[in-house]
């Protein structure tokens, strides 16, 4: 009788491959390291910032930077680098649950055109184009008038804005993943259309969404500060970076603190955001396999 | 009845808005635990016969036309729902490359499990034993180790044996194998062809076994169809098929199996090409590559037909001589 060989490697699981592979990518370490001051900054904020987000002091506005108010006041006295830490929260709870949604839409919509083809994916993919070929913030804007201004409408403004990248994504992949041997060979198992479409397709679809949505978290934070500028987004006295920075422009030659830490705080996130979803293009890419 | 009876099968494709036909009514019959051995070159039809049978092609966007009748039912009627629990439980599909027939993201173990969930209503522990159960019988070793791992962390006679082992798993009656053989090794071959013999000997399980290598045919088949550019040319016993070929490409066929001890020279090879399906010549289709055609063969097309022995000829040669 025959036998096959069983060369017994170590398993690696999924986890150390991604891990030991993003080690090796400076930029993807960087990014990292960004979004986890910011996750962490998030997480911990009442107990990191020095002063209350909202105590105003009208007696010490518009302070410069001192030891006391590390960053300065704004335009109430309030403590900018509390403030900072609080609109660090507001970006990141923005940023990944609108990201979650547009994702959440883009794949149902996406991958349901893919395979079914025909008259539902013309339709689909119309809907899509016609969004796509809106400005996000356009979209935002008019949602936000529709379902009034506040953290949840700019969430839900937010994830409807951007689904349309992430349907056009996920139905390219589909598309070309169909065809597929194993996806044949699965229908010759007896698996049904909706077995094939979410256990075998779409799992195997998700790496080029996973890296766009990285990035589109970055996209989403400065879509909800634009908003926040505009004076749609968070109301006060939540901190939303954009609308500390609305509030510092009319101060611009007094106290310029107000307007640039929370804008660098922003550049920082979102630089995060991309360094990290450039590296996870590499780190995703199955066909690479020399590092596993 | 026959257990598997096709009957002027036909798939049609359009393509650029013009059908093109590349499987053309072919019937042959199968009786339970039969090995029938299907051999023609590439592009003959022989993949898109077993889809056919399967109703995968439809999916492809193909029409099929004619009857399969597996068991008293007649597959092409049945909607596919109804298709869906004969996948796999009654007729399995084993394809053609293990290499990629395994998706990626799961465990291997998992997607044996996969078929046999799909028919069998059992819990997760049983069902993961019957698998390893499966798994040892193909002299997988290490089961449970091999159980665990990923597609690309097996070799491709690994590979081969899971795929062969997702389409048992269900335990089917009928089991459709597309060229098991031509992505591995040489020596893996020889393996694998032994290891389908065991399987379907022992479990009285029916085999249709695709493949271009007639090696691999003598070794197991007890009959065997021969197509060409979408037709069935030649049904045989398979004595009879290596014994005394009756149809003029089948003998071509076997004139190009270099043998030990033959004399210098140049192999055998036949003149010319396959037709494409696109552009197929009038009349018989081997015609413009026949050693003996006549006038007949440029214009009509042979019919199947019974001619003594048992063997089943489609060609303008035998035909004349019945009349």
């Amino acid at each position: 009788m025959v036998d096959a060989q069983v060369v017994e490697k170590k398993h690696k699981s999924p986890w150390t491959i991604i891990l030991k592979r993003l080690s090796g990518n400076k930029m993807g370490v960087i990014g990292t390291i960004l979004i986890l001051c910011l996750v962490l900054v998030a997480i911990f904020a009442p107990i990191l910032e020095p002063h209350s987000y909202k105590e105003q002091h009208i007696e010490n506005m518009n302070a410069p930077p001192s030891v006391n108010h590390l960053l300065g006041t704004d335009d109430l006295g309030r403590d900018m680098l509390s403030r900072i830490i609080r609109g660090a929260r507001i970006s990141f709870v923005v940023g990944v649950l609108s990201v979650a949604i547009s994702v959440l839409i883009g794949v149902v919509i996406g991958s349901i055109a893919g395979f079914y083809g025909g008259v539902i994916d013309t339709v689909l993919t119309t809907i899509a184009d016609l969004t796509w070929s809106m400005p996000a913030i356009l979209i935002a804007l008019l949602l936000v008038a529709i379902i009034g201004a506040g953290l949840e409408s700019v969430i839900i403004a937010i994830g409807l804005s951007y689904w349309a990248q992430y349907a056009r994504l996920i139905r390219g992949q589909i598309l070309s993943l169909k065809s597929a041997t194993y996806i044949e060979a699965t229908r010759a198992l007896g698996a049904s259309n909706y077995v094939i479409l979410f256990k075998h397709l779409i799992p195997n679809s998700l790496s080029p969404v996973i890296v766009a949505a990285t990035i589109g978290i970055g996209n989403a934070i400065v879509l909800e500060a634009t908003l926040g500028f505009l004076g749609m987004g968070a109301q006060p006295p939540t901190p939303s970076w954009g609308a500390m920075m609305s509030n510092g422009t009319a101060y611009l030659f007094i106290s310029p603190w107000v307007i640039i830490f929370p804008g660098l705080a922003m550049m920082i996130t979102v630089l995060g955001f991309n360094l990290f979803g450039d590296a996870l293009i590499d780190i995703m890419d199955v066909k690479n396999k020399e590092s596993i | 009845m026959a257990f598997l009876e096709v009957k002027d099968l036909e798939v049609e494709f359009q393509v650029d808005k013009k059908p093109v036909i590349p499987l053309k009514g072919i019937s042959f019959e199968m009786n339970e635990g039969e090995v029938l051995g299907i051999v023609g070159e590439t592009g003959s039809g022989k993949s898109l016969t077993a889809h056919a049978i399967m109703g995968l092609s439809a999916m492809s966007g193909g029409k099929i036309r004619g009857s399969v009748k597996f068991a008293g039912q007649s597959l092409l009627d049945l909607s596919e729902k109804a298709m869906q629990s004969i996948r796999g439980s009654q007729i399995a599909f084993i394809p053609q490359n293990p290499m990629t027939s395994l998706d990626p993201v799961y465990r291997v173990g998992d997607q044996i499990m996969e078929g046999l969930l799909n028919h069998a209503d059992l819990s997760k522990s049983k069902a993961k034993q019957q698998v390893l159960d499966i798994m040892e019988k193909l002299n997988i070793p290490k089961a449970e180790h091999v159980f665990q791992q990923y597609p690309h962390e097996l070799s491709g006679g690994l590979k081969q044996r899971i795929v062969i082992a997702m389409g048992l798993c269900a335990n089917p009656r009928l089991l459709i194998a597309d060229e098991p053989t031509t992505a591995l090794d040489v020596t893996v071959q020889a393996q694998i062809v032994r290891l389908f013999k065991e399987i379907t000997v022992s479990k009285g399980i029916g085999l249709l076994l695709i493949t271009h290598d007639l090696g691999v045919i003598a070794q197991i088949c007890d009959k065997v169809a021969v197509m060409y550019a979408g037709n069935l040319v030649e049904l045989a016993r398979i004595e009879s098929l290596f014994g005394s070929p009756r149809h003029p490409y089948t003998q071509a066929l076997l004139n190009c199996i270099p043998s030990i001890g033959m004399k210098q020279g140049s192999l055998a090879a036949i003149y010319g090409n396959v037709p494409s399906a696109t552009d197929c010549p009038d009349g018989c289709p081997f015609h413009p590559r026949c050693p003996h055609s006549f006038s007949t063969c440029e214009s009509t097309m042979p019919t199947l037909i019974q001619i003594e022995g048992g063997a089943k000829v489609a060609c303008h040669l035998y035909q004349e001589n019945q009349e």
